[in-house]
C-alpha cells in the first residue's frame, strides 16, 4: 500500500541523475543546537554540505530548516536572545567562534532570501556595491565584473541596456536573479537559498532552478524549499527535518524513492505537512 | 421594500449627512481664516515689505526685512542644530537600540517633549541660556527652536527607518556589510525621502513659533545679524504689531502672517511631494 502511494505521488527525480560521488565537506555541523531564548529550535543536528554540491532542506513549516540555514552565515547574530551551541565548521574555521569576524564570514557565505531584496539603487550599483566593499578596482574592471555577475545571474540580456535603471523597477523574478547575481559577484564559497522561488511565477522559478544547477559547478549550495519537486530537481542531497530534528539525510534520489524513515515517507507522499 | 433594509437606508442618509455637516463646519472656518488672511495680507504686500526694516511707532513707511531675515537665520540655525541631533537619536532608536529597554524610555520622553507647550521650551531656554548669558540673544532663540525640532525629527526618523523592511538589512548584512554601512548605505537610502520630509515638517513647525522666541531672541526694532544680540523675527513682530494701535503696523502684521502661512504651505507641499514619491516606489 505504502509502496503504491510513493510511486504514484512522490516527485520524480530527474531522469538519469545518478548520485554523485561523495564530495569533501565544505560545511560540517556536529551536535548543533539552536535556541530562540528558551525555545529549543534545533536539536543535535549532524550533517555536512558537500563541496560544490546542492543540498536541499525540506520539512513542514516550523521544522527548523530556515533556522538552520540562518546559522550557516550567523544571520541569527543580528537578533538578541538567539544562540547556537555545538560545532559548526566552514572548512576548518569554527563558525560559532564568538570572536569570528562576521562580515568576513558573510562575504564567504552568501545568502538569497525568500522575497527579492534589491537595494534602493541602480541595477549596476546593486552589483558593484558589494564588490566595492572588499576590492578596489578600476571602472573598466568593475564593468567587467558587473557584466560577469549579471551573466552569472542569467539576467544580463534582459538588463544590459538599462543598467542605470533602479533595481526596484525589475519584475519579481528579475529582482531575484539580480539578488543572486549580487551574491555571486562577491565570490563567496557557499550560497544559501532560503525558499528563493516562493514569491516567483513558474517561468521565473524554472530560470532560478536552472541557475542553481549551473552555480553548483563552482559553489557549495544549500537550499530551503517547501516545494518537493524543486528539491528533487535541483539537489544532490536532501535533508528532511521535522520538529527541529534532522530525520533523514541522504542522496536526493534515495530520499524520494526509498526513504528509510516512516516520517520522511509520509511527508514526501503528502500525508502531512 | 424590506422594512429592515429601508430603515438601514434612512439611518445611512442621516449619518452621512451629519458627517458631511461636521466636515463642512471645520473646513468653512479654515477657509474663512485663509480668505481673510489673503485679503488683508495681500493688500499690504509690496516690495517695501522685503526691503525696509520695521518702522517706528506712528510711521507709515517701512517693512519687515529685519524680521524676515531674523526668522530665516534662527530657523536655519535651529534646524541645523536640531535636525542632525534628531536624525542621530532616531537612528539609535530604530537601528542600534531597537531591542533595548532604554529605547522605550527614550521614546516615551521624546513623545512628552513632542507635545510639550512651546512656551515651556521658551522658558527652559530662558533659564538655561538667557539668564547665564545675561541677555536675550538670537542664539538663545535658535536653541529654543532646535529643542522643538529635535523630538519631531526623532519621531519621523524612527518611524521612517522602522518602515524599511528588515529583509533588506539582512540582505545587506549577508553580503558582509558592517552594521554602520547597512544603516548609512541601505537603510538611509531606502528611507531618504521620508527622512527629508521629517526635517521639512519640523522646519514648518518652527517657522511660525512665537512663544519660544518671546523669552529668548525677544525682538529687535532694527536690522541685526549678531547672534549674541536680540534679533527681529516674524512671529514676535506680528504679535507686537497686532496689539498696537497703529494701522500701518497692523497692516504689516497681516502681511507677515501671510508670508509665514505661505512658507509653511510650501514646506508642507514639498513634504507631500516627497512622501508621494516614496509610496510610488
Amino acid at each position: 500500500m505504502s509502496e503504491m502511494s510513493i510511486s504514484v505521488s512522490a516527485p520524480t527525480v530527474h531522469p538519469g541523475s545518478q548520485p554523485l560521488p561523495e564530495a569533501p565537506a565544505k560545511v560540517t555541523a556536529r551536535n548543533l543546537n539552536f535556541y530562540y531564548g528558551e525555545h529549543h529550535a534545533l536539536k543535535n543536528i549532524n550533517l555536512a554540505l558537500g563541496t560544490n554540491r546542492v543540498t536541499a532542506f525540506i520539512g513542514p513549516s516550523g521544522c527548523g530548516k530556515s533556522t538552520l540555514l540562518r546559522i550557516f552565515n550567523r544571520m541569527y547574530d543580528l537578533y538578541p536572545g538567539q544562540r547556537a551551541t555545538g560545532q559548526l565548521l566552514l572548512d576548518h574555521t569554527n563558525m560559532l567562534d564568538p570572536k569570528l569576524d562576521l562580515n568576513l564570514l558573510r562575504a564567504r557565505v552568501g545568502m538569497v532570501f525568500q522575497k527579492p531584496t534589491p537595494f534602493p539603487m541602480t541595477i549596476y550599483e546593486n552589483i558593484a556595491f558589494g564588490i566595492r566593499l572588499y576590492e578596489k578596482i578600476s571602472k573598466s574592471e568593475m564593468d567587467d565584473r558587473v557584466e560577469k555577475a549579471l551573466r552569472g545571474g542569467a539576467l544580463w540580456n534582459e538588463v544590459k541596456d538599462k543598467l542605470n535603471a533602479s533595481g526596484l523597477s525589475l519584475s519579481g523574478g528579475q529582482q531575484q536573479r539580480l539578488c543572486i547575481a549580487r551574491t555571486v559577484a562577491v565570490r563567496p564559497e557557499v550560497i544559501l537559498f532560503d525558499e528563493p522561488c516562493s514569491a516567483l511565477d513558474p517561468i521565473s522559478t524554472a530560470k532560478v532552478e536552472e541557475l542553481i544547477q549551473e552555480l553548483s559547478e563552482n559553489y557549495t549550495i544549500a537550499i530551503v524549499t517547501h516545494n518537493m519537486q524543486q528539491a528533487a530537481r535541483v539537489s544532490d542531497k536532501t535533508a528532511f527535518m521535522y520538529l527541529g530534528e534532522l530525520i533523514e539525510f541522504d542522496d536526493t534520489s534515495k530520499i524520494f524513492t526509498s526513504p528509510s524513515d516512516r516520517r520522511t515517507q509520509d511527508y514526501i507522499t503528502g500525508r502531512f505537512g | 421594500m424590506n422594512p429592515i433594509y429601508s430603515r438601514r437606508r434612512r439611518w445611512d442618509v442621516i449619518i452621512r449627512g451629519l458627517c458631511i455637516a461636521a466636515a463642512a463646519f471645520g473646513v468653512t472656518w479654515l477657509a474663512l481664516i485663509l480668505i481673510t488672511l489673503l485679503y488683508n495680507g495681500l493688500a499690504g504686500l509690496n516690495l517695501q515689505v522685503f526691503t525696509a526694516d520695521t518702522p517706528p511707532p506712528g510711521s507709515t513707511e517701512g517693512g519687515l526685512r529685519n524680521a524676515i531675515v531674523g526668522s530665516l537665520i534662527m530657523t536655519v540655525i535651529g534646524v541645523g542644530i536640531g535636525a542632525p541631533l534628531g536624525l542621530f537619536a532616531g537612528t539609535y532608536l530604530a537601528e542600534y537600540g531597537r531591542n533595548d529597554k532604554l529605547t522605550s524610555v527614550i521614546r516615551f520622553i521624546n513623545d512628552i517633549l513632542l507635545s510639550a507647550p512651546s512656551i515651556i521650551i521658551g522658558l527652559f531656554i530662558y533659564g538655561a541660556v538667557v539668564v547665564p548669558m545675561r541677555g536675550f540673544s538670537a542664539i538663545a532663540g535658535s536653541l529654543a527652536l532646535a529643542v522643538i525640532v529635535i523630538p519631531v525629527v526623532v519621531r519621523t526618523t524612527e518611524d521612517m527607518l522602522l518602515l524599511v523592511p528588515n529583509p533588506l538589512r539582512e540582505a545587506a548584512s549577508a553580503l558582509g556589510l558592517p552594521r554602520s554601512l547597512v544603516i548609512k548605505r541601505i537603510a538611509y537610502r531606502a528611507a531618504r525621502s521620508g527622512l527629508i520630509t521629517g526635517v521639512l515638517l519640523a522646519t514648518a513647525r518652527v517657522a511660525g513659533e512665537t512663544a519660544p522666541l518671546l523669552f529668548t531672541a525677544l525682538s529687535n526694532q532694527f536690522f541685526s545679524l549678531g547672534l549674541d544680540k536680540t534679533m527681529a523675527n516674524l512671529p514676535v513682530t506680528i504679535n507686537n504689531f497686532v496689539q498696537s494701535p497703529y494701522a500701518y503696523w497692523k497692516q504689516l502684521a497681516w502681511s507677515g502672517a501671510l508670508l509665514i502661512t505661505l512658507t509653511v504651505l510650501a514646506l508642507n507641499i514639498g513634504a507631500r511631494i516627497l512622501g508621494a514619491e516614496r509610496t510610488a516606489k
